[in-house]
């Protein structure tokens, strides 16, 4: 079976058509169990989400802030395998009809095997996968092997990235273009950066492909701001958080619904 | 003229362009991070071919860190050691008691170069920290240093040592807290501070250019003492041999022996309380290949991916990744990894110390186990060098509560829980 490469093109068409950025979601996997995540994701989709982010908890979350790294913490000890986060992409997917990606670290998917891990996320409904430390120039293998089974390689751009290299970098990539909304971790902040406009200008000069911003990006407005000028909205670490502040697993579901509700009107505000 | 002690690897016979040693190495980094680690390289090899980085670099390591470091026979520590001789490598003499130092005065001047202004840095043990702390307050640059919790408690006197330099400690909560957590924090950092800092790393891992740059810069280490013992043994040892955790001192000593094929090139790795026991560091032996803080190499790591924890009474070895030379050392057969346990490095840092005067950290004792171990397979026609890569002041409360070396009551009676302690909190 061939994954949701497609889907998620149609997708980000469907949102530009309507005159607005789409609303990408990212949970991780068995947080706060395997369930509960599976329903976390449904929440998101059913609060406005268009696109969900699974997140493949990974011991050593280099680029994760400490809320993201707590939910993988949590996750882990739990016992999460990669099985169940194929589960919460198949469940999802099947539940929604959404585009769902995975998002995790390179050595989790290098040990599990390139080939069975592409052809098992195809077969779960997946439409792709994030791989934010496969530098281009290290990501054939994976490439050629998403590509074999119909499944998006998202990179990911910096504001640090030179032009030529975010040539590179596009000419390599499908689905659409991560563009790091400034230079740190995941994680809440109080306003988007003023380099995540001036990256997607410069990302758009090299790519017709879509170009979503994430990283600090966490309230409606702030949404809403980026809508002005990205194709996507991409938010992690402020719904982690409402599952994480929340007093029981059902108040954390339904404050991940209200978030997706909230920032899918901030995603339309300009439309 | 050509340079005394900054000798970077005349062939450039490995890493490839990419970074590659044989199938380890690389460059698996995150985007925000391409260009700084690129400009390392670009800086790096400019400084490399610039007559005058080579001169003030040598400069430093004759008068400030005092190279050549002494070349010592022991001969009554080698009557353990079936009567073969032996040679330590006294990296433990060099300012700031460890090898670390010569890595860091090339990456500090390196910083300068780059017009930086703060520089970060991870530490187990905490000669890596102190040594960078050191620099730091030499060139006038800011200096963060990422510590595990744990190792914060088990190196007390080295944190202290990094504060009176002036830098800032951080204690790393996450994970294992020990030496892998130290780098994802430092990397964290690293991708959000780039603009004006320098992660000034302190083993041969970690993303290209890193494990060749960090490895020209020990690489004096081996140069002087095959020099030495030619002069002084007249002939090549029968074995090189040094404690591996990331593996710099390791690498600093075997690279000018690796075209010496008369001379095997040992690594001792740390086995804790064995590695059936599964409390153990050792990567090379028990490891397999993933992609650990920047690099393909060996890595301790379960059945999907995950990282597992180490365990060893060294910090500075308590690390499941290794640097990727290592890696290919050991695929190629150049290089002989062996695992040593806890109890037999306890028992060569006694040995040493009680036979010659000598202390050594708790890290280099693992190579003096290892030494103990070569010598009595060669026998007393065997010439063997030790790397002693660092003395042991900082491990002196871990050795004391290890041996019962206090004599007040309350720590006499605390002591059998205090080992405890410490081996618990490194888990």
């Amino acid at each position: 079976m061939s994954g949701n490469l497609r889907l998620l093109d149609d997708t980000l068409a469907a949102a530009k058509s309507e005159g607005r950025a789409a609303l990408i979601a990212y949970l991780p996997a068995g947080f706060p169990t395997v369930d509960g995540g599976i329903e976390a994701v449904k929440a998101a989709i059913d609060g406005g989400a268009d696109i969900v982010e699974v997140g493949l908890p990974h011991s050593d979350p280099v680029l994760d802030g400490p809320v993201i790294q707590t939910a993988d913490d949590i996750a882990l000890r739990g016992g999460v395998r990669i099985a169940d986060v194929l589960r919460t992409v198949r469940e999802a997917y099947k539940a929604t009809g959404r585009p769902i990606l995975v998002m995790t670290y390179w050595n989790p998917v290098d040990r599990y095997g390139v080939e069975r891990f592409t052809a098992e996320l195809a077969e779960a409904g997946g439409a792709g996968c994030i791989l934010p430390d496969l530098p281009v120039q290290e990501s054939g293998l994976w490439q050629e092997h998403a590509e074999k089974h119909g499944l998006a390689t998202v990179f990911v751009v910096a504001p640090s990235s030179k032009d030529e290299r975010l040539a590179r970098i596009t000419a390599a990539g499908t689905g659409f273009v991560y563009a790091a909304s400034l230079m740190g971790v995941t994680g809440t902040r109080e306003t988007v950066s003023s380099q995540a406009e001036d990256l997607v200008r410069r990302t758009r000069a090299t790519t017709s492909t879509p170009v979503c911003v994430g990283l600090g990006v966490s309230t409606p407005a702030q949404a809403a701001e980026v809508a002005r000028f990205a194709d996507g909205v991409i938010v992690g670490s402020a719904f982690v958080k409402r599952m994480l502040d929340a007093p029981d697993h059902a108040a954390g579901i339904e404050g991940v619904r209200a978030l997706a509700g909230d920032l899918a009107r901030g995603v339309r505000a300009h439309a | 003229m050509p340079s005394t002690f900054f000798i970077p690897d005349p062939e450039g016979r490995l890493p490839s362009a990419e970074g590659y040693f044989g199938a380890f190495g690389g460059k698996f980094i995150p985007e925000a991070l391409v260009a700084a680690v690129d400009e390392v390289a670009v800086e790096y090899d400019k400084a490399k071919h610039d007559p005058e980085f080579a001169r003030e670099l040598d400069d430093l390591l004759a008068h400030y860190t005092g190279r050549p470091s002494a070349l010592t026979e022991v001969p009554r520590f080698a009557e353990h050691a079936g009567g073969a001789r032996v040679f330590l490598k006294r990296e433990d003499l060099n300012h700031t008691g460890s090898h670390k130092i010569n890595n860091v005065l090339g990456q500090a001047l390196l910083t300068k170069r780059m017009g930086k202004t703060r520089v970060i840095a991870e530490t187990g043990a905490g000669q890596h920290g102190v040594a960078t702390a050191t620099a730091c307050a030499l060139f006038g640059l800011d200096c963060t240093v990422y510590m595990g919790e744990v190792d914060t408690r088990r190196q007390a006197l080295n944190v202290a040592r990094m504060r009176m330099l002036g830098a800032e400690v951080v204690a790393v909560k996450s994970g294992s807290r020990t030496l892998k957590d130290a780098i994802n924090e430092a990397f964290r950092d690293w991708v959000a501070n780039v603009d004006h800092t320098h992660y000034l790393f302190g083993t041969v891992a970690g993303p290209h250019p890193f494990p060749a740059m960090v490895r020209d810069f020990h690489r004096v280490i081996g140069v002087e003492a095959r020099r030495q013992l030619l002069e002084r043994a007249g002939r090549l040892p029968d074995a090189a041999i040094a404690c591996v955790g990331g593996g710099s001192n390791a690498i600093g000593l075997f690279h000018a022996f690796i075209p010496d094929a008369s001379v095997r090139l040992i690594g001792c790795e740390p086995a804790g309380h064995g590695i059936e026991t599964g409390e153990h560091a050792a990567t090379l032996s028990a490891g397999e290949p993933g992609i650990l803080h920047g690099s393909r190499s060996y890595v301790l790591q379960d059945d999907e991916g995950q990282i597992t924890e180490p365990y060893s009474i060294s910090a500075g070895l308590d690390y499941p990744g290794i640097g990727p030379e290592h890696s290919h050392l050991k695929d190629s057969g150049r290089g002989e990894y062996r695992a040593v346990t806890d109890a037999a490095a306890m028992e060569a840092l006694r040995l040493l110390s009680r036979t010659e005067g000598i202390i050594p950290a708790i890290e280099s004792a693992h190579a003096l186990a290892g030494a103990l171990e070569v010598g009595r397979e060669l026998g007393p026609d065997g010439l063997i060098v030790v790397n002693l890569s660092g003395r042991g002041d900082k491990d002196m409360d871990t050795a004391a509560r290890y041996f019962g070396l206090y004599d007040t009551d309350a720590e006499v009676a605390d002591d059998a829980t205090g080992t405890a302690e410490i081996e618990e909190d490194a888990k």
